[in-house]
């Protein structure tokens, strides 16, 4: 399964809406994460994806749109 | 010899603009004199650490020694090891200091402690922050004599903002070009002058002049229920707005003379009295104090939790979070029964907030959101701060307990 299809699910199942229509919306502006959906991410991504995160990596400002969710775990995958 | 508290008076104003001038002239052409700008640190830091404070300076430099070799020495052990019990202790050891700080007055009938010095606080906030991100492998060059830079940094060495690490190397090691040094240096002269605004007429005017007035008149009130008494509510109001203007004043002179050091210290305010929550209220009020909380205790105790299934569902390892959170901010603050209060407050706050979200968020149809209910909510909000900063003044301490 590709990066995007399985980072947006996990975005989906977390935030409980479907982000795909706004890559590029703020998600902690608009109150749709926060700090423990941003925990849940980075375990979704390691169960998921085997992905590590560690969370002094987890630089707010560079995780704040689906799009750059999705930039930041293919440079770590 | 003379002692001059952080941006206290004129005095220390015209001595950081001489101070600060060759170095101004030297970043405009594009010149970073590392020998200067330590120069000109020491300086300060003897203005602020010397003469009658000088125990205080000892207890400054012991303390700089012993965080070192914690750091170096965690840093060089885990080039090659990464023990979990380890990290725990060195973490432990780093804020050891503080603690007694902390500790001291509350066992000692207010004597504050020998190794107590201004900024222990916020030094060892940084300290810790860079053990915890050495652990985490996203800091590997620690350098000594950076270290050392990023923790002595005299502009907000006495109460931040908290830099972080990484950050603050990036523009340490760096010239800015000059445009955008030019625009530093004319965002870090504004900030000075709004700071002259907030800290020397609105905050003077709030907390020198009114607050005592009140504060005596709200003693002379007691009796009723609880004994609170309009003049009590006056000065809650007016302790809220010194405690703001002091502070946020007090911080724009830290982050304004960092610009014009080519250094962007983060900012600490953010408009925070148009919050229309608590969560988006610590997102504005006192920033780098909150998003360190949030960082290095509140997102890794979630993480910790949720990696260990401590708790079934996730609001309740949110909530348990919050709670522990806002305590540890309390008792930072002092062991005193109003700043716990305070903690204890703003975690059960966090708590409803999030609730109400997770409330309004599934029955956003039915919940009227216009004008009006957003000014309410920023009304509200700014009510709950002000009574949470009635608890943290200790006023209420003296209402009801002082005979």
């Amino acid at each position: 399964m590709d990066i995007k299809a399985t980072v947006l699910d996990i975005l989906n199942d977390l935030t409980g809406s479907d982000v795909s229509g706004a890559m590029d919306d703020n998600l902690f502006d608009s109150g749709i994460m926060d700090s423990m959906a941003s925990v849940q991410l980075l375990l979704s991504l390691q169960s998921e994806l085997g992905v590590n995160v560690p969370v002094s990596e987890f630089e707010r400002s560079e995780w704040d749109t689906p799009n750059k969710i999705i930039a930041k775990v293919e440079t770590l995958a | 010899m003379l002692t001059f508290e952080p941006y206290g008076n004129p005095t220390y104003f015209a001595l950081l603009g001489v101070a600060l001038l060759p170095l101004m002239i030297g970043l405009l052409y594009g010149k970073r004199s590392r020998l200067y700008e330590t120069l000109v640190s020491i300086f300060f830091l003897v203005l602020t650490f010397g003469g009658s404070k000088w125990t205080q300076g000892v207890a400054l430099i012991i303390y700089i020694l012993y965080e070192v070799v914690l750091t170096w020495g965690y840093a060089v052990y885990r080039r090659n090891h990464n023990s979990g019990p380890l990290f725990y202790l060195m973490v432990i050891l780093a804020i050891a200091p503080l603690t007694i700080v902390k500790v001291t007055p509350a066992v000692e009938n207010g004597q504050s402690s020998l190794i107590g010095f201004l900024g222990v606080s916020y030094l060892t906030f940084r300290a810790v922050q860079t053990m915890m991100e050495t652990r985490d492998g996203t800091l590997k060059n620690y350098n000594i004599m950076t270290f050392l830079q990023f923790m002595l940094f005299f502009p907000t060495i006495s109460s931040g903002p908290i830099d972080r690490y990484r950050r603050f190397e990036a523009d340490y090691r760096s010239v800015p070009d000059r445009d955008k040094y030019l625009g530093m240096l004319q965002k870090g002269i504004r900030y000075l002058f709004v700071g002259f605004l907030y800290k020397f007429i609105l905050a003077y005017y709030f907390g020198t002049i009114l607050m005592p007035k009140l504060q005596l008149m709200a003693m002379h009130s007691r009796g009723g229920f609880l004994d609170i008494s309009w003049p009590l509510i006056g000065y809650m109001y007016c302790y809220s707005a010194d405690l703001f203007f002091d502070f946020a004043g007090y911080s724009l002179f830290a982050v304004g003379t960092s610009y014009i050091m080519g250094i962007a210290t983060p900012m600490n305010f953010n408009q925070p009295w148009r919050s229309p929550n608590i969560k988006d209220f610590w997102n504005r009020w006192h920033i780098t104090l909150s998003f360190w909380f949030r960082d290095f205790i509140y997102m890794r105790l979630v993480f910790w939790f949720m990696k260990h299934k401590i708790f079934k569902k996730p609001t309740t390892t949110a909530n348990v979070t919050y709670i522990i959170n806002m305590l540890i901010m309390g008792f930072w603050h002092g062991v005193t029964w109003y700043y716990i209060t305070y903690g204890l407050f703003h975690g059960v706050a966090l708590v409803v907030n999030d609730t109400w979200l997770r409330y309004k968020k599934k029955h956003r149809q039915s919940i009227p959101h216009n004008k009006f209910t957003q000014i309410f909510a920023i009304f509200l909000t700014a009510n709950l701060v002000c009574f949470s900063f009635l608890i943290f003044s200790g006023i209420l301490d003296k209402i009801w307990f002082l005979k």
